[in-house]
């Protein structure tokens, strides 16, 4: 990380404010306007469309094997995917995903 | 007696918060970690915790600065992970629209994921309930998951640098994020919007940090927009 700390609180500053307008947004500066449908359809898929896209590349090229492809973090990935759509449960996939990630590292 | 209503109704509020603190203790606990063990001050580490006090973003914000991404990259990319608590801040306005504002304040404050689902369940299920119940109700569903979260970033944080290499925390993150995700995939659009966010990641990976991640979470958002609006028109 090469932010001088004067950077690091701007960003902790911006993204507070920032976070705080976005939760504040319609209880207490846009009141009871309705958005556009389809601005509301957009907003709904904001978790699904950032978080795969920044945890693809981690999973395929981690930092920890220096960007090398490392089977034991893409099946930790794997499994992790597959039983949290299975089971709907963040708890279930956490776990299963845990397991595979240091049986994984114990064996290999 | 609305003061008594509205003392019962924090606790039972209190009550049903208290399983959210399984996730966010070892979620915050993680945080506190990584945040130390990525360069961040104790002090930083905490302020993220306190004033932005939003697990995703908090890891989506660190997770680019390890990056070393342009300021503004780290921050639109945190504030897009937030953007939908803006659905959840109109869902409160039919509710507690009434309440004063500094009420309505302290509630977008506390307003997670936790204390949004929590709450509307409770106010949709019991129309009855006074605006008084219901705000005292959700300050209740956050009473045990706040402090909570502020003091288990703390506890990660101190220990962080004691935690040895062969625990791969490098992986909770990604970890975190796919077990977040994955229940999610529960329609075909949402299916379409995570597939296209990992496909234009990988392809513009090699761009300057940060900004791949937010073409590619404009081109989901908009394909997974865009195949539930063609899936409603043709039912």
């Amino acid at each position: 990380m090469t932010y001088s700390a004067g950077q690091i609180w701007l960003i902790i500053a911006l993204l507070g404010a920032g976070t705080f307008a976005i939760r504040f947004s319609f209880l207490g500066l846009i009141g009871n306007r309705p958005l556009p449908p389809f601005a509301l359809r957009v907003l709904r898929f904001t978790p699904v469309a950032v978080l795969p896209g920044m945890v693809a590349p981690l999973i395929l090229w981690p930092p920890a094997t220096d960007g090398v492809f490392d089977p034991v973090r893409f099946a930790c990935g794997l499994v992790t995917l597959v039983v949290g759509v299975w089971t709907r449960s963040f708890y279930f996939a956490v776990v299963a995903g845990a397991i595979t990630l240091y049986g994984g590292l114990l064996i290999v | 007696m609305p003061e008594t209503t509205a003392k019962t109704a924090f606790w039972a509020g209190a009550r049903n918060g208290a399983p959210f603190i399984l996730m966010a203790a070892p979620f915050a606990l993680v945080y506190g970690v990584l945040a130390v063990e990525a360069g961040l001050t104790l002090a930083q580490t905490m302020g993220f915790s306190v004033l932005v006090i939003a697990g995703a973003s908090q890891f989506a914000a660190l997770q680019m600065m390890v990056d070393n991404a342009a300021v503004a990259l780290v921050l639109l990319a945190a504030l897009a992970v937030n953007l939908r608590m803006a659905m959840y801040s109109a869902a409160m306005v039919p509710h507690i629209g009434p309440a004063p504002l500094w009420h309505r304040a302290l509630v977008a404050y506390l307003l997670f994921d936790q204390t949004y689902i929590a709450s509307v369940a409770r106010y949709e299920d019991r129309p009855q309930m006074t605006v008084a119940q219901k705000v005292a109700y959700y300050f209740g569903v956050a009473t045990p998951i706040t402090p909570l979260w502020i003091i288990c970033s703390l506890i990660g944080a101190s220990v962080g640098a004691t935690i040895p290499d062969s625990w791969a925390m490098d992986f909770a993150l990604p970890l975190f994020f796919t077990a977040l995700v994955a229940p999610m995939l529960k329609s075909l659009p949402h299916v379409v919007a995570a597939g296209v966010s990992v496909a234009v990641a990988l392809v513009l990976s090699g761009l300057p940090s940060g900004f791949g991640l937010i073409v590619a979470a404009l081109c989901a958002m908009l394909a997974g927009a865009m195949v539930e609006q063609w899936m409603e028109a043709r039912r």
